[in-house]
């Protein structure tokens, strides 16, 4: 590269890193003050594109731009109120779900209101020309952002350290229980900040409309950079969401520029990554101060109805149609998935977003092991989940060093590089196409044949997690997540408790992905996407975190709920949406 | 007599099925929530081949469409549904490369006929070919062998390449590349871009392309994609001593939202809808507008061409039975608004071809100039090479 292309290349990553900035220093405050893990940040950006285009069509693009910001940040402050608010006091997971909710709801708002079709806005008037940049052209309006990311930054940083609200907010960052105490306000401070937030997040969508069309997809797209971006800088740090934006935007421009596309889909997560292995609070972060959040309940045992359920299930291919078989194998697999998600994430006390790699690894290793080395299918089968076992041991390492909110993005980075690979490698993988003609031996290709040896070897694997979580390991491995410090001084090696749970649950996640695999009869990357991770998520909290088959009952409700809804219903995501928040906010679900 | 009244029974039970009764149920599946632009105009383009089929007598045909969710699991999980619940006579439609192998793949295990629309992976009919997976569209092989003679008549040197990074993107650049150095030897590739799939960091493409110093440009993006680089490239002055060639870029679905910015001059395959007038074009248009008030997209075509071929199929063989529509689809001729086609023997592909040619604005809007219409049969390897490649 020429200098004067290191040069533009420099500046288009500035450019990247303003855009970024926006969202990430809304999200980052908001976690900082109230804790929560905005999912739908990326949705208030999406509605700040969509309400811009559609203001700018009436009273032009520099008037739409404060509009919509100010519409996003009201409807922030409503959020607060009527949902939010409502469940401060309630688990960690519990809002990320509500939160989710939200998404949903969201993006079958903006299906209704704008319709399917992505919308370009117009350019920005005054600044749609270029100028010469050593002998380039270089955008004008590209130049507008790469002042505006400072300006707003300075402009924040002003408000946090030089006003009494920023004291104040910075005060709630550091120990909300305290500022309540010493009489401040809390209520006002929570919708104020949050709102402040979300016009952050509406500022930023609309300020991208002349560089970026809107479109329902940038919602995931977008909440995702922003939680790297916040990870990266270190929770809750204005100054740091900064310095990782400028970090990342520039990564990103340079990999475009030196012709790296095969690290471009992964260049944040591996950042990411890198940054958290080497910096567990990330650049500018401090080790978070513990919310004194309520101790996790009771784990309830599964009753005796639904130890008795495999053996009913038995009888069901003699009495259904060919379909419901197709269904219910779908249910079993992902039971399975659910319950070793679960198994992480509620006696282990480690959310993962990324449980998708190992659910993929087992499903890659399985047609891989049929495709290429001919092994027998039975085999294959059985040999899958030591992939997912590998993976799991290696990353389980890294990520247990770690914990909270950044072990979970951890996990998220690691199963994106392994997507990215996938997806790369078209060679071994099959690229973005996978791999097809992944099929059952012959005595188990029949429908009913496939349905009972999910249903076998899912209720095996299932059996065996619920056994794990009540032996004694299992009470190791609750004790490690209630109170690490009282458990070392017992003896019990924390760390090492952790990363075992990490490697059983990956492994049992590969079973369910072999399993998928051959009911499927292909797979592709989309198998170890991070909407997959979601999803298992989303069914792990359906079913409620603190009863053993709660995730089998959320694995049954969602691939049931997906399946009818889908077909019957146009806005199925938010009458998914809506069912969730009821449940959120009506029962606080099976968390008490 | 009882084997007179036997053989007027059987007669009857073969008989009815194929004459006047005859009703098929196709089952069709696409990616409707993750490509409205495209599907949308091909759900009516479908609509208005069944109501035409089923006025006219003869077939009557049944739709039942679903949402494929946009990727393989639950492709093949709607598939099955179809398969299994609908009971349907032949699966139809997907639009992505990988959906479309995994149901392809799927119908083969089933047996029973797919026909793929839409989806453009040469794999389809090649590499991943079998008996039952018939697709209508040209696949990106024969789109990009389209441009190809135009491309070598220009003479550049230096050639850029832009691409999204999956299939689509990935054998268009690797077919355009073959058949150009083949074409115009000597011919250099100084740089080459892929970009994520609806997330291309245009400005930083555009940087990157422009400092190869390119004669010309080829490029495979469409929809969000297109009109980010369009706008970029505009704006940084990147085409403005540069030849472009755009795989899709005059298909209305992702021409009409360029508006104003269209890039005059690039070389496209596409659909200049309003400008054909052949008998066969001029009826379906006017049908299609009197029907949905609407214009024809690439997508309509698409849709109405499907339908009948099913439903030729169907006359054809005198009844729904997969095995015996299968051997019906192979070799049919029939008329589609883009003129007569044939269902190749060989590999399965039909002969529709595209309409090359270039861009221009006119009163604010992308057109189409100079095109003329590029039958399918003739931008096919050879048979011979189309062997070596299908392991049926």
């Amino acid at each position: 590269m020429s200098g004067s292309a290191v040069l533009l290349q420099f500046l288009n990553g500035l450019a990247g890193a303003s855009s970024l900035f926006l969202v990430a220093a809304g999200l980052s405050l908001i976690f900082g003050v109230s804790r929560i893990v905005n999912f739908a940040h990326g949705s208030l950006f999406m509605l700040g594109m969509y309400l811009a285009v559609w203001l700018a069509e009436r009273f032009g693009f520099w008037a739409s731009v404060p509009l919509a910001a100010v519409a996003v940040g009201a409807l922030g402050a409503l959020i607060e109120i009527l949902l939010l608010r409502r469940i401060y006091r309630a688990p960690e997971l519990l809002q990320l779900l509500a939160t989710f909710a939200l998404v949903l709801l969201i993006k079958d708002f903006a299906l209704w209101a704008w319709g399917p079709e992505d919308m370009l806005g117009p350019r920005a008037p005054g600044l749609a020309g270029a100028v010469g940049i050593a002998g380039r052209q270089f955008p004008q309006y590209e130049l507008f952002l790469i002042v505006l990311g400072p300006a707003v930054f300075a402009a924040l940083h002003f408000l946090l350290t030089r006003t009494r609200f920023g004291v104040l907010i910075r005060a709630a960052t550091e120990d909300r229980e305290m500022v309540g105490a010493l009489g401040v306000n809390q209520r006002w401070l929570f919708t104020t900040v949050f709102a402040l937030g979300a016009a952050l997040a509406g500022l930023g969508g609309a300020l991208a409309i002349p560089r970026e069309p809107a479109n329902l997809e940038i919602d995931l797209g977008i909440v995702s950079d922003a939680f790297v971006i916040v990870v990266v800088g270190g929770l809750g740090s204005i100054p740091g969401a900064f310095l990782a934006a400028l970090l990342i935007g520039e990564v990103k421009a340079f990999c475009v520029g030196f012709g790296l596309a095969e690290i471009t889909l992964a260049a944040e997560f591996i950042v990411m990554a890198v940054v958290l292995v080497l910096r567990p609070w990330g650049l500018l972060g401090r080790p978070l101060h513990e919310a004194r959040a309520a101790a996790a309940g009771e784990l309830h045992a599964p009753t005796r109805l639904m130890l008795a359920l495999p053996l009913a299930l038995i009888v069901v291919p003699l009495v259904s149609d060919a379909y419901t078989l197709v269904l219910l194998t779908d249910v079993f697999v992902f039971a399975l998935f659910a319950v070793s998600l679960h198994f992480l994430l509620g006696p282990g006390g480690m959310v993962s977003f990324g449980h998708a790699a190992y659910f993929g690894l087992g499903a890659y290793a399985a047609a891989l092991l049929v495709l290429r080395w001919q092994l027998p299918m039975e085999l294959a089968l059985l040999a899958a989940p030591l992939a997912a076992l590998a993976g799991a041991a290696l990353f389980g390492w890294f990520c247990v060093r770690l914990s909270g909110i950044y072990l979970a993005m951890l996990t998220l980075a690691l199963a994106q590089i392994v997507w990215s690979v996938a997806f790369q490698w078209d060679a071994v993988t099959g690229g973005s196409n996978g791999l097809v003609g992944v099929w059952p031996a012959a005595w188990l290709a029949s429908k009913p044949a496939y349905y009972l040896l999910t249903l076998a070897l899912g209720t095996l694997g299932i059996a065996c997690l619920w056994r794990i979580v009540g032996s004694s390991f299992g009470y190791a491995l609750r004790a490690s997540r209630d109170s690490p410090l009282r458990a070392e001084a017992v003896g019990i090696d924390v760390r090492a408790q952790q990363w075992t749970a990490f490697i059983v649950a990956g492994t049992f996640a590969g079973l369910a992905g072999a399993l998928a695999a051959f009911s499927k009869g292909s797979i592709s990357p989309e198998t170890l996407s991070v909407p997959r991770s979601v999803e298992g998520l989303v069914m792990v909290l359906l079913g409620g975190v603190n009863a053993l088959s709660g995730p089998v009952l959320g694995a049954a409700i969602f691939t049931w709920l997906e399946d009818l809804v889908s077909r019957e219903i146009a806005y199925w995501r938010a009458a998914l949406g809506a069912v969730i928040l009821l449940l959120v906010l009506v029962r606080r679900w099976s968390f008490r | 007599m009882k084997s007179k009244a036997l053989f007027l029974i059987i007669l009857a039970s073969i008989a009815l099925p194929a004459f006047g009764q005859a009703s098929v149920k196709i089952g069709e599946l696409n990616s409707y929530k993750v490509f409205p632009a495209f599907l949308e105009p091909y759900k009516k383009g479908m609509e208005l081949a069944v109501e035409e089929i089923n006025r006219s007598g003869g077939v009557k045909l049944q739709l039942v469409s679903r949402d494929d969710g946009g990727t393989p699991g639950d492709a093949v999980r709607v598939a099955e549904e179809l398969i299994a619940r609908e009971r349907v006579n032949a699966l139809m439609g997907t639009f992505a490369s990988n959906v479309g192998l995994a149901v392809s793949n799927l119908a083969a295990q089933r047996k029973i006929l797919f026909l793929a629309s839409e989806p453009l992976t040469d794999k389809m009919v090649w590499e991943n070919g079998n008996r039952y997976t018939f697709r209508l569209r040209p696949s990106t092989y024969m789109q990009t062998a389209m441009l190809v003679p135009e491309a070598a008549k220009l003479k550049k040197r230096r050639w850029a390449i832009v691409y999204p990074n999956y299939e689509y993107g990935q054998s268009a650049t690797a077919s355009f590349k073959k058949l150009l150095s083949e074409a115009q030897p000597g011919v250099e590739f100084v740089a080459e871009q892929s970009s994520p799939l609806n997330k291309i960091d245009a400005g930083a493409v555009v940087q990157a392309l422009a400092e190869a110093k390119p004669d010309a440009i080829f490029s495979s993006l469409f929809a969000a994609d297109l009109q980010k680089f369009v706008r970029e490239g505009n704006t940084r002055g990147l085409f403005k001593n540069t030849a472009v060639f755009n795989l899709l870029g005059g298909e209305p679905e992702y021409l009409d939202p360029l508006k104003d910015e269209t890039p005059e001059g690039w070389w496209v395959t596409g659909y200049p809808w309003s400008e054909i007038n052949t008998p066969e074009h001029k009826a379906f248009r006017d049908a299609y507008q009197k029907r949905w008030m609407d214009y024809p997209r690439q997508g309509s075509v698409v849709g109405y061409a499907a339908v009948h071929a099913l439903a030729h199929a169907v006359r054809k063989a005198r009844s729904t039975d997969s095995e015996k529509l299968v051997e019906a689809l192979k070799g049919l001729q029939m008329q589609t608004p883009f003129g007569p086609i044939v269902w190749r023997e060989i590999d399965h592909q039909s002969t529709m071809g595209a309409y090359v040619g270039q861009l221009a604005r006119k009163g604010g809007k992308g057109t189409m100039v100079n095109w003329r219409y590029a039958d399918g049969a003739k931008f096919q390897p050879s048979d011979q090479a189309v062997r070596a490649l299908r392991r049926e």
